[in-house]
């Protein structure tokens, strides 16, 4: 699947993705800043922004584009490395697989504590 | 240590008004038979307007007749004499040294580029990328068959292209390019360029078929706009301008 | 082709920055920042999972970060993001062939028209920007 996706498209998805994660991670920042450093920290504090579906939701698309992303970037610099047909397939499966473990990783996080698992 | 060899005052080729002397390393390195590359060092009187390829053939006529170098036109229009000149693609020709501003003039042959020995290259890897972005006019009909004597254009359509057919397939550009220090199969910025010079003359019609050619893991995509192609060119092509409209045609910034 | 045959300049002339100007800085910047970046966000991603151990794992994750060395990580990964995002906001531009220059008649000294003030104005606002958003940033971790 990712040897058949036209470069240009993946590009596309880099770029876009760029543009969400600043005006996303731009408010997850301000968020930080509405109260003190150490407050937004406080684990009542953490838990509640979990715990409001938009943030969670947010929190959710940042994970999901940023994962794309950076491992689409480390794609790009590991494939300019090295080249030859089995080591670019290792790369480009490796990434995608990478992406995907880091988003059930974190989505895991999301959803149980906005579900009150914790 | 032993002394760095220089010419008797009567024997130079190069006319000695107030002469100073330039330290020119060259290196020397021959493929088949040597493991790695040695420099040699040779002391050459210079004037104001003395280039680096005249010091290099006053090496070859009094010292080392067997140093490997490529030359031809002596004025910037073959492409020939590419080398990396105190760690900088340059052509020999066109650098004087005197505007190195240095006592020491080091030259190398260029990277990415295999090397043949000492400071001349292969240049194989270039035409083939060159040849693969269909480096002419496409079109279904031809100035001999069509109604019209020539495909007219006019002044404002020649100048969108002309500043890219100035290439003269030195090289610089590859050499410098920081993708090329590491791809084996990247296309290049002097190809890029060059596919963009046909798709942007409007006597073509075969964008598409570049562009798909261009749009793959090793094309256009690994250029990052790291400019240094265009900081070498002697012949001001800009490739990294040509590289950067051609990929607005594939993000649909131009159509 | 035996890739030492190849006289490929390797990482070694991928990571220089010395020879090109300024571009060729921001080129290697993009990219380290861009590595920071993800290591950054793996280890945030492994960090804020910590919740899950209810509030004492969640304190004493807290205690490993909230230190001057953890400060003062923060303080390089937002001067690495503040790079990369307005960097990266210009590059985008470029890519499109935004503020590249017009193509013309080149003529000596053959100055290339895409590496021009409103690109180098681009790559020393984004160092300017991300210097003072990691001082705002030491600032409010230190200011407390």
């Amino acid at each position: 699947m990712v040897n058949k996706m036209r470069e240009s498209i993946i590009m596309k998805i880099h770029y876009g993705t760029a543009l969400g994660a600043v005006a996303l991670v731009a408010v997850h920042i301000l968020m930080r800043l509405t109260q003190s450093f150490t407050e937004s920290l406080e684990y009542a504090n953490v838990i509640a922004n979990y715990q409001s579906l938009p943030y969670a939701g947010m929190l959710e698309i940042i994970l999901i584009l940023l994962s794309i992303h950076g491992f689409n970037g480390l794609r790009v610099i590991l494939l300019e490395l090295k080249q030859g047909r089995m080591y670019e397939k290792a790369v480009s499966y490796g990434c995608v697989a990478a992406m995907i473990g880091l988003i059930a990783y974190g989505s895991r996080t999301i959803i149980m504590v906005n579900m009150g698992v914790v | 240590m032993t002394q760095v060899p220089s010419i008797a005052e009567e024997q130079v080729s190069i006319p000695l008004s107030s002469p100073k002397i330039v330290t020119i390393r060259i290196a020397k390195f021959n493929p088949t038979k040597d493991d790695e590359r040695k420099f040699m060092e040779f002391n050459i009187p210079y004037q104001r307007w003395t280039t680096v390829l005249e010091v290099i053939l006053e090496v070859k006529k009094h010292f080392d007749h067997s140093v490997a170098v490529r030359y031809s036109c002596r004025q910037a229009t073959c492409g020939s004499c590419g080398m990396i000149i105190n760690g900088k693609p340059r052509l020999a020709c066109f650098t004087k040294i005197s505007e190195l501003e240095s006592d020491v003039v080091t030259v190398e042959p260029m990277n990415n580029f295999p090397i043949i020995r000492d400071l001349a290259v292969r240049f194989e890897r270039l035409f083939d990328s060159h040849h693969k972005i269909k480096p002419y006019l496409i079109r279904e009909d031809s100035e001999i068959s069509s109604n019209e004597k020539e495909f007219l254009q006019t002044p404002e359509e020649v100048e969108k292209y002309i500043q890219f057919s100035n290439c003269i397939k030195c090289g610089l550009c590859n050499s410098a390019c920081p993708t090329m220090a590491t791809d084996s199969s990247f296309v290049g910025p002097q190809a890029l360029a060059q596919a963009y010079r046909y798709v942007a003359d409007s006597r073509d019609k075969g964008k598409d078929s570049r562009l798909k050619i261009i749009d793959e893991s090793h094309g256009i995509w690994r250029c990052h706009f790291a400019g240094s192609c265009s900081q070498v060119c002697p012949k001001g092509v800009d490739p990294a301008m040509g590289i950067q409209f051609l990929r607005g045609y594939l993000l649909g910034f131009r159509s | 082709m035996k890739p030492q045959d190849e006289n490929k300049e390797g990482i070694r002339g991928m990571i220089n920055p010395r020879r090109y100007g300024i571009e060729r800085v921001a080129y290697l910047l993009m990219r380290l920042s861009g590595l920071g970046l993800l290591a950054y966000f793996i280890g945030h991603i492994y960090e804020t999972s910590s919740i899950l151990k209810g509030e004492i794992g969640w304190n004493e994750f807290l205690e490993l970060t909230q230190t001057n060395e953890g400060h003062a990580l923060l303080a390089i990964v937002i001067a690495m993001c503040v790079f990369h995002t307005v960097n990266g906001i210009r590059v985008m531009f470029g890519h499109g062939g935004v503020g590249v220059g017009k193509p013309a008649r080149p003529d000596y000294p053959y100055d290339p028209a895409s590496q021009n003030m409103k690109h180098k104005m681009g790559i020393y606002s984004a160092i300017v920007l991300a210097a003072i958003a990691t001082m705002y940033g030491l600032a409010v971790m230190y200011g407390e």
